[in-house]
């Protein structure tokens, strides 16, 4: 047989298939295997709201894509080089999605009259059969008839139990096409079925089959190769934004030495860090599954008061059953973490699909003046270091914060060289332990140079206090209603929060010059997007530079001299224009809005041309 | 630094006092509830450092402010869930909630019955008035049908909770009802309540004496107690009345009044027993409206008391079993995972 070897900078693949058909965990697998070669990656899983939504339909389309390279890679990729469609809906749901002249790898037998019309296609026409994929490179392969075939001799397996297989001999397939080694796999199926031995060995039996299949017959004539990447010398691992949000929640646990108390009730995209802490009890961690997203966050207050690190986690909907616990929390000015995954809303909205649309949530929506820190992150990896910095407020400055992240960091994955423990910088909390030298009475609001109050938490002989959702005297904490004690104690919690910015970094600039044309600010998952299509903007002698904020509550000190550096100001976000207002608001600036609200990330090609129309 | 513990044998219920003007309406039934709870704590034997109180919103909540222990006045009808939270990252802690039956059993209620079937470990003090009082007169879901309120002119048309029995379907493993006004009785529910081990729910018959006045009289009232409040003594007949002269027979399933004399004699009548399940559902279910004929009288005490596994030491437990089984977290080898790769 006569193949060629090609080397590739980089590719774009997406599995799609119906939900039963494996297609994340193949997507995983193959990210898996990608990674451990040192390529750089970024993935993109995009499933549907109904967990067994009817099979063979557009609604049911599960997908996961894949961006590859031996260059860095900042985004999954706009279009996909490849996409792998296990039946007739997984086809039409992506096809836009491809670029022209790509490559599709279709299952055969999921483009049955059954699934043709269950994907909508007219009656009698069968797009793999009729011309109307012209210009594309199509394989066409019989996957369910091959995956019986190779377990034929597995007597002890049902058909159901055969196709299931499926998506293996699509890895396996796939492994032959990028020249890869499937000891991953059998690695990780070993572990998943090692006890279960027939289903063992008929799963790396038909991966083998896939594999074989690419290496025997001619269907491609080329195997192409994607070399390492030019990563900074260091240890990798992937990761994933949810993973990474519980890594870093018991990195801050380990460094500042109190206990994690998750009070969670589930709620997509957010539930997999309640299931990931679960896990973890061997650090100590409590996890409390609570009845409802108000005694999942009041129960994290009532840890926090008992000198717990109290932590709820949520997406949109229910963070907004919390507004008024977030509130309490204020009041008592103690530490507590609430971590938003943000999804489409408003209501139920999109529960599976990405938006920035809380941001007006977190910084406004409370009743009373409400302030709390607000803390986001750019990527999945980046989830680690800003929920631990997030932790390090709240604790320190004895106020509740809040976390943003989103359902595209929350589910994609990275390449991560993850820190070691001893490198990552102490946390540290002092308990008020009893009375100071001279002081008669424990005064629970009385305020250190950071404004933040002292914790007293039960427990602790000669503290005894009493503190509640009602306005307070400062200092002594007792109930005032006194007109200027109430607005002493607004400015003051304001000002509390304002003063984090004396101790957070500087606004650095991401990429590009401290003074141009054009600069990009972005929040959140928007980073990767931004960061390439500036850099390519940059690349054709644009003046434009891209700065990309942790800290939205405060800002930075100097981010509003930075913005003063530039004629013009654009915020891309996937929302109606969030952070646009409220830059406006702050700096009088006369900022630019982009704005994408379909679920989905802005693309890389959007913002090039957006962008490089006004610079 | 000081610290200045107080050994719990010498605190007395002056140590439980604080320096906060107590703001309640005067005559109203908190106050009492308050010195009986003050009068208790010392006998406890509980370090008072280690006592806290948490609240939710409502006449009844202020409670926390008057007590010189931890407390916290949360928010309406949560103070459940906070202190649920408290207790399973502190189980050392003596955790006490004090609501209303608003706040524990109209916005809290959702917690309320979570609280219970979980079995934490706290006492659950809720002053029942029948009003809202705070809110200055609206009926409440405790409130009888037909009542006449501010928000309610032409009578209620609510069927009231008949909270017990919401205790018992909760699974709740102490249930108990009191009075203000009977302060002895409350004393000694008070301390069976902090004895228990697991959720102690206590309904205390509170007066307010400004958007409910005597509600609760013919129980409380000298006249008509006896004939109306029935007490509950483990291992005793369930006897009333004046003169002790009346009885609780079981007939089937149905609890029937009975003259103890000729016909029935004190070996006839239902012996209290506190750990009886099933009966202890009947006993919840005496709850008729005093203004009608044939009506049974209203227990008070101890109804039902079972031990069961408390949550925050499963959840303890479970912690320790992990480590002893996998050993202690290590943050490094969390962190690496399982796959690594290196880039020279
Ligand atoms: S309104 Fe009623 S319950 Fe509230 S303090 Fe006054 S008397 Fe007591």
């Amino acid at each position: 047989m006569n193949t060629n070897e090609q080397v590739l900078q980089e590719v774009v693949i997406k599995f799609a298939g119906d939900s039963g058909d494996g297609m994340q965990l193949t997507g995983q697998q193959f990210t898996n295997n990608t990674a451990l070669l040192g390529i750089d990656l970024a993935t993109f899983p995009d499933f549907p709201a109904e967990i067994r939504a009817p099979i063979g339909t557009m609604a049911g389309v599960s997908g996961f894509q894949l961006h590859f390279s031996s260059n860095k890679v900042y985004t999954p990729g706009d279009s996909c080089d490849v996409l792998v469609a296990m039946n007739a809906a997984a086809l039409k749901a992506n096809l836009k999605g491809l670029k022209k002249g790509g490559k599709i790898i279709v299952n055969t037998d999921g483009f049955d009259s059954k699934n043709l019309r269950l994907a909508n296609y007219p009656d009698g026409v069968n797009p793999i059969e009729n011309g109307s994929l012209e210009g594309y490179e199509v394989t066409k392969i019989d996957v369910t008839k091959l995956t019986r075939e190779a377990l034929k001799d597995i007597a002890e397996l049902g058909t159901k139990e055969r196709d299931r297989a499926k998506n293996m001999f699509v890895l396996g397939y796939i492994y032959w096409m990028y020249n890869r080694d499937l000891k991953s796999t059998k690695d990780f199926l070993q572990e998943k079925f090692g006890k279960k031995e027939v289903i063992l060995q008929s799963n790396i039996k038909v991966l083998q089959a896939g594999y074989n299949y690419g290496d025997t017959t001619e269907t491609f004539t080329t195997r192409y190769t994607v070399e390492k990447a030019k990563l900074p010398a260091g240890k990798y691992r992937s990761i994933m934004g949810n993973q990474a949000v519980t890594m870093g929640l018991i990195a801050a646990s380990e460094k500042s030495g109190l206990p994690i108390f998750l009070g969670s009730y589930p709620i997509t995209p957010a539930s997999d860090i309640l299931h990931d802490l679960s896990k973890h009890k061997a650090f100590g961690v409590k996890t409390f599954q609570a009845e409802d997203e108000i005694a999942a966050i009041t129960s994290a207050i009532g840890a926090s008061y008992g000198g717990s690190l109290g932590v709820t986690t949520t997406s949109g909907p229910g963070m907004t059953l919390k507004a008024e616990a977030m509130g309490l929390a204020v009041m008592l000015e103690i530490p507590l973490l609430i971590i938003n995954i943000q999804r489409g809303g408003p209501s139920t909205g999109l529960p599976t699909k990405t938006e920035q649309s809380d941001l007006m949530q977190a910084y406004y929506g409370r009743n009373g003046e409400c302030p709390m820190p607000i803390v986001s992150a750019s990527t999945p990896s980046d989830c680690f270091e800003a929920v631990y910095e997030a932790c390090r407020i709240s604790v320190q400055h004895m106020t509740p914060v809040i976390f943003l992240s989103d359902g595209y960091i929350a589910n994609g994955a990275e390449p991560w060289k993850f820190p070691q423990s001893a490198d990552l910088k102490p946390i540290d909390v002092k308990f008020k332990k009893g009375l100071d030298e001279g002081e008669e009475k424990y005064l629970p609001y009385k305020r250190d140079e950071k404004l933040a109050r002292p914790w007293a938490v039960p427990g602790t002989p000669g503290l005894e206090h009493r503190i509640g959702g009602l306005e307070k005297q400062d200092i002594t904490g007792n109930i005032s209603y006194d007109t200027d004690n109430h607005q002493h104690m607004v400015k003051t919690r304001q000002a509390k929060v304002d003063k984090i910015a004396d101790y957070i970094p500087l606004q650095t600039i991401d990429s590009g010059a401290a003074t141009g044309k054009v600069l990009v600010i972005g929040w959140g998952s928007t980073y990767g997007s931004i960061k390439s299509a500036v850099l390519d903007l940059q690349a054709e002698g644009k003046s434009v530079s891209h700065v990309h904020l942790r800290h939205i509550r405060p800002f930075p000190r100097n981010l509003g001299d930075i913005i003063k550096n530039f004629d013009k100001v654009i915020i891309p976000e996937i929302n109606n224009g969030q952070l646009v207002k409220i830059i406006r608001d702050h700096y009088f600036v006369d900022a630019i809005p982009y704005n994408k609200i379909m679920g989905i990330p802005i693309t890389k090609t959007e913002l090039v041309d957006f962008i490089g129309k006004m610079c | 630094m000081s610290t200045s513990t107080i050994a719990p044998q010498t605190l007395t219920a002056k140590d439980f006092v604080t320096d906060q003007e107590v703001r309640w309406c005067p005559g109203c039934g908190d106050y009492s509830i308050l010195a009986q709870v003050q009068k208790v704590m010392p006998t406890l034997n509980i370090p008072k450092e280690n006592i806290v109180i948490i609240s939710g919103i409502g006449c009844s909540s202020r409670f926390p402010y008057y007590m010189n222990t931890y407390g916290m006045h949360s928010i309406h009808g949560r103070a459940t869930a906070v202190a649920s939270g408290l207790k399973a990252s502190r189980p050392e802690l003596s955790v006490w909630i004090v609501s209303g039956d608003g706040d524990s059993l109209s916005i809290g209620g959702n917690h309320t019955i979570h609280l219970l079937r979980r079995n934490f470990d706290v006492n659950m003090l809720v002053f029942n008035n029948q009003i809202y009082g705070l809110t200055k007169g609206q009926y409440s879901p405790t409130s009888e049908e037909k009542k006449v309120t501010k928000s309610t002119p032409y009578g209620s048309i609510d069927h009231p909770f008949n909270p017990l029995a919401l205790a018992m379907g909760a699974d709740a493993t102490f249930i108990a009802r009191s009075m203000d006004r009977d302060v002895k009785h409350l004393q000694q529910i008070l301390i069976r309540a902090n004895q228990h081990k697991g959720s102690s729910f206590v309904e205390i018959y509170q007066n307010c004496n400004i958007f409910n006045d005597g509600a609760f009289e013919v129980f409380t009232e000298k006249s008509s107690k006896a004939d109306e409040a029935l007490f509950l003594e483990q291992g005793k007949p369930l006897v009333f009345g004046a003169t002790q002269n009346k009885g609780i027979k079981l007939d089937g399933f149905k609890p029937i009044v009975v003259e103890i004399g000729d016909k029935y004699s004190i070996d006839d009548l239902w012996i209290h027993d506190e750990a009886d399940f099933y009966k202890a559902q009947i006993l919840v279910r005496m709850f008729d409206n005093p203004q009608n004929a044939d009506h049974l009288p209203r227990p008070f005490g101890v109804f039902y008391q079972t031990e069961r596994a408390c949550y925050e030491d499963v959840m303890a437990m479970q912690i320790e079993e992990v480590i002893t089984t996998k050993g202690k977290g290590d943050l490094d080898k969390l962190l690496r995972g399982r796959e690594v790769w290196e880039i020279a």
